[in-house]
């Protein structure tokens, strides 16, 4: 017998019940999505989950600027990163939304593309979603959004549109279900909340630790 | 490595006597404490959601069979390998194989208890690899040659000045001159020389919080970033993971991550969520080309159905660890294998048998804290005592521990015998006292070597109450 | 008149019998009849602690046996309380006779200060005793039971004691039993930190619900010279300061 075979039949000979019985539950249970308890803090309107996502990621050493319009980013981007003092180069993945806006307006800007190498400085993604209960972006792998730009570079920017900005997690795997198909993932889904850091030395937090220094987010009020 | 569990009594005296880990200890171990604590005040679903996190482990527990196979389709069907393995032996075996065909020469790793169980590292060097730890603290471990002393934070038991000595001896292209002598130097100096070895790896192996039986999904969370950057570089992705890790759906996901990092750290969340499922797809331009899981039983399965079934619910998050005052004495490496602590203490019996590592499970005064801080309400001082049972059934008890038992109950269960006792023992540790204590007792050296005993007042208590009834 | 059954407990029975006479004195002043039981040795805790379940077995129906007929079983003492209440059902099968009366007398079982405030509701104490005192939160007592306010609430009420709260009140005090004199140098250990936070507390006297927790801070209190006194919080309640503290000769000034 394979080990496959002994440790399903061992587990089997210990369960209560019959496989018949329990492959039902299992797929009711999966079928069902049914959401948890869910804490009420996420909850309520997009003032509320962009304050409280604003409140939670900078309070893990993340940035938060908002801007009006998608086309706004390209100005936000090119400050932030003249602001931080790393060159004016930028990496990003093959997203249309990214590709669309208007570069042309940070015209000292040089826009690499595909996934990081390890001499980026600074890296854009655009979010599949932001959670406000933990101040957190979801970001999918792809040729779009390359996993990579997450953690090789200094600086990690990422736009997050409003509309995408929801109160919780459960809220999010719909939305993920929709764009995916049911029970399928991309590759790689990173949720991100704040820089890279790590306790491990006397317990005392310092950032970075392997990946980015400074994440930086950039929720578009009208997209 | 081979379990020292049965010289826990002489590790912790050891450890005791360590003053730089004591340091270490009374620095950190209180501030794991605090920052729960306010994690917990923060969210006041926090209770409610350990118990549905408590309910959604039963569930899967009670369905383990069907929901690693649905695990290991979806798996599959992403692209990935699913290997299976009864014991640490295979585990081992499947990984080598896997990295022999990978002709992989460095293997970038992060942290992982399961690897540390298996005792991986050993045999991938005994193979010819190099293994590299990632996570600082596991890095900062294998440097050191040693084992994790705790279950999230395996280098809690260093301070600076080892660490420094320690990059100093190891990282010898290290200018002498550079100052090393604060903590974001240190992180610094890790962070260049864990940088190069993501960049040059041929195999990166991670464990695995949780598997996703409704997506495929491998969950890692870590705040550095070293699990990531351990999946992404290489051309292959090994996630070494063990059988109770699976939940059901995201949304059962999204339950027990609310509870993991408030109990660990007192975050809301890690840093870095991960969510893994297969290898890279045809576009992406990045990511692993192979992904490999290996789930490891390794007498997990043997404990389902048994009084001890609720130790599978764990999610490692090390709560109880910080909140025990034996841990928070002794630290991590006193209990002599991999996991320490209250869930040591009652997962090591049941991986390497009560009768190696039956001092853990005494080693407890059943306070109860570590229940009461577990996101996943194991009774742990109920499964410790299980294991006395099991000790006691097997007679492995001492017999000093087993005859003075049976002496006393053989009292008690004799009232009449038994009040004449007392009435003895109440007048002998009486006379005994001087000024209201008793310095010295020869059957209680265990007590008097470092403590007075008070006295007795003469009677007792039974014997005074009759006689004022009269 | 409601009768209660008061079960000294082992320790109380052979070494400090004042507690077992405070308690007793609180309980007939809240308005109950006090009787302690024919045939009452130990709860059985020792034996169910170093997993030998037929020994607690045996002790645990023998001490059920004793203690049946009384509106109300009370103990001086957290860890035994909570032995009767929560495990005593545990070691019997579901179902059965045993079980059921189990149930019953944990039902009817208290510790004693949580007796005093939640069945006797005792708004008052007439008592007096001069102290600055701190809280030692037994563990049983604390996880097992849920006892945290009501010592405090009665300790309020006895004039002459000011409550100080230590840090870490809640953590174990290093006692755990058998565990004390298997695992020495950790025990010792534990009670250092708690003999510790207890000094900065700047109480002068150290109160607790167990006696077992109570010899075990008093032992190396005495061991380290401190002149901290130690006492169990019914003899504070019931003002008894004329009885010695734990491991003193002289009973404490009025």
């Amino acid at each position: 017998m394979s080990a496959r075979e002994t440790i399903l039949a061992r587990i089997r000979s210990r369960l209560p019940g019959t496989e018949a019985a329990r492959r039902d539950a299992v797929e009711l249970h999966l079928a069902a999505h049914g959401a948890n308890l869910v804490p009420l803090r996420g909850l309520g309107d997009g003032d509320h989950r962009l304050s409280l996502f604003t409140r939670l990621m900078t309070g893990v050493g993340g940035s938060v600027e908002t801007v009006e319009t998608l086309a706004d980013v390209v100005q936000a981007v090119a400050a932030h990163m003249a602001a931080a003092g790393l060159p004016p180069s930028l990496r990003k993945g093959a997203d249309t939304t990214l590709a669309h806006l208007p570069w042309h307006r940070a015209p000292g800007l040089t826009l690499l593309s595909g996934p990081a190498d390890p001499a980026d400085h600074t890296t854009l993604s655009l979010a599949f979603a932001g959670v406000a209960e933990s101040g957190t972006v979801l970001l999918l792998s792809g040729p779009d959004n390359p996993a990579t730009l997450n953690f090789l570079p200094e600086l990690h920017m990422v736009v997050l549109p409003a509309s995408r900005l929801v109160s919780c997690y459960e809220d999010v795997w719909p939305l993920l279900r929709a764009s995916q198909g049911d029970g399928l993932m991309p590759s790689t889904l990173n949720m991100i909340s704040g820089p890279s850091r790590t306790a491990d030395i006397e317990q005392t937090i310092v950032r970075p630790a392997h990946g980015p220094r400074d994440l930086h987010v950039i929720i578009v009020v009208g997209a | 490595m081979q379990p020292e569990t049965a010289r826990f009594k002489e590790l912790s005296r050891a450890a005791l006597a360590n003053d730089q880990l004591q340091r270490s200890m009374v620095a950190t171990g209180p501030q794991f404490v605090l920052k729960r604590a306010k994690a917990r005040a923060a969210l006041p679903e926090f209770d409610d959601l350990r118990n549905a996190a408590r309910d959604i482990k039963n569930h899967v527990l009670a369905h383990l069979d069907v929901y690693l196979e649905k695990f290991e389709a979806r798996v599959q069907a992403a692209g990935g390998h699913v290997h299976w393995a009864e014991t640490a032996e295979e585990a081992r075996a499947i990984i080598l194989n896997i990295c022999a065909a990978k002709k992989a020469r460095l293997i970038t790793k992060g942290k992982s208890m399961v690897s540390e169980e298996v005792g991986l590292n050993e045999a991938l060097e005994g193979a010819g690899h190099t293994p590299v730890e990632t996570d600082l603290g596991e890095y900062l471990i294998q440097i050191r040659n040693e084992r994790p002393s705790h279950i999230i934070a395996p280098a809690v038991h260093l301070r600076r000045e080892q660490i420094e000595a320690d990059f100093r001896r190891v990282h010898t292209d290290l200018d002498p001159a550079r100052d090393l002598s604060h903590i974001p130097a240190l992180v610094e100096e890790a962070r260049r020389v864990l940088r190069q070895n993501y960049l040059d790896a041929d195999v990166g192996i991670t464990g695995a919080n949780f598997l996703v039986a409704g997506t495929g999904s491998a969950i890692i969370v870590t705040n550095e970033g070293n699990g990531d950057l351990t999946r992404l570089m290489p051309e292959t992705h090994i996630v070494i993971t063990s059988i109770e890790k699976i939940v059901p759906t995201l949304e059962d996901a999204s339950t027990l991550l609310r509870v993991l990092a408030r109990s660990a750290t007192g975050q809301d969340i890690s840093t870095y969520t991960t969510l893994m499922t297969g290898p890279r797809r045809a576009a992406d331009p990045d990511g692993p080309e192979e992904f490999h899981i290996v789930l490891l039983d390794n007498g997990r399965s043997q404990v389902l159905g048994t009084e001890f079934q609720d130790m599978l619910r764990c999610i490692r998050c090390g709560a109880c660890l910080n909140h025990c005052p034996v841990y928070q004495a002794v630290g991590g490496h006193a209990y002599g294998w991999v996991y320490p602590g209250p869930i040591g203490s009652v997962v090591t019996p049941a991986l390497i048998g009560i009768e190696n590592a039956a001092n853990l499970p005494n080693a407890s005064t059943f306070c109860g804290r570590c229940e009461d801080v577990c996101p996943v309400r194991i009774p742990l001082p109920r499964l410790l005592r299980h294991w006395r049972e099991r000790e006691f059934e097997q007679h492995l008890t001492p017999r000093t521990v087993r005859s003075g038992l049976g002496a006393w109950a053989f009292l008690a269960k004799r009232p009449k015998l038994y009040g004449l006792a007392m009435r003895l023992a109440a007048r002998f540790l009486n006379w005994r006292g001087r000024a209201g204590r008793i310095a010295s007792l020869p059957l209680a050296r265990g007590w008097t070597r470092t403590r007075d005993l008070p006295a007795a007042q003469g009677k007792t208590f039974t014997e005074l109450w009759r006689e004022r009834q009269k | 008149m409601p009768r209660v059954a008061l079960f000294p407990t082992c320790l109380v029975d052979v070494m400090r019998p004042s507690v077992g006479f405070a308690a007793a004195r609180l309980i007939e002043q809240a308005g109950f009849a006090v009787t302690v039981p024919e045939g009452l040795t130990c709860c059985g805790q020792p034996a169910f602690n170093s997993g030998d379940r037929k020994t607690a077995r045996a002790l645990a129906r023998r001490t059920m046996t004793a203690l049946a007929g009384f509106d109300f079983v009370v103990l001086p003492s957290g860890s035994c309380a909570g032995m009767m209440v929560k495990h005593y059902p545990e070691l019997f099968e579901a179902g059965s006779a045993d079980h059921t009366a189990a149930l019953a007398l944990a039902a009817r079982t208290h510790e004693l200060t949580a007796f005093l405030v939640h069945i006797a509701r005792v708004n008052n104490l007439a008592s007096e005793f001069p102290a600055r005192a701190t809280y030692h939160d037994s563990c049983a007592g604390l996880r097992e039971l849920g006892i945290k306010s009501e010592p405090r609430q009665l300790l309020k009420k006895v004039a002459g004691v000011t409550l100080m709260e230590m840090e870490d009140a809640e953590v174990c005090c290093g006692f755990g039993g058998t565990f004390c004199v298997k695992y020495p140098e950790i025990s010792t250990r534990m009670t250092d930190k708690k003999v510790e936070r207890i000094i900065a507390s700047g109480a002068d006297t150290v109160v607790a619900g167990d006696l077992g927790c109570l010899m075990t801070m008093a032992g190396r209190l005495k061991r380290l010279g401190s002149d901290i006194r130690v006492r169990h919080v019914a003899e504070v309640l019931a003002g008894d300061y004329a009885t010695p503290p734990l491991a003193e000769d002289d009973g404490d000034a009025a």
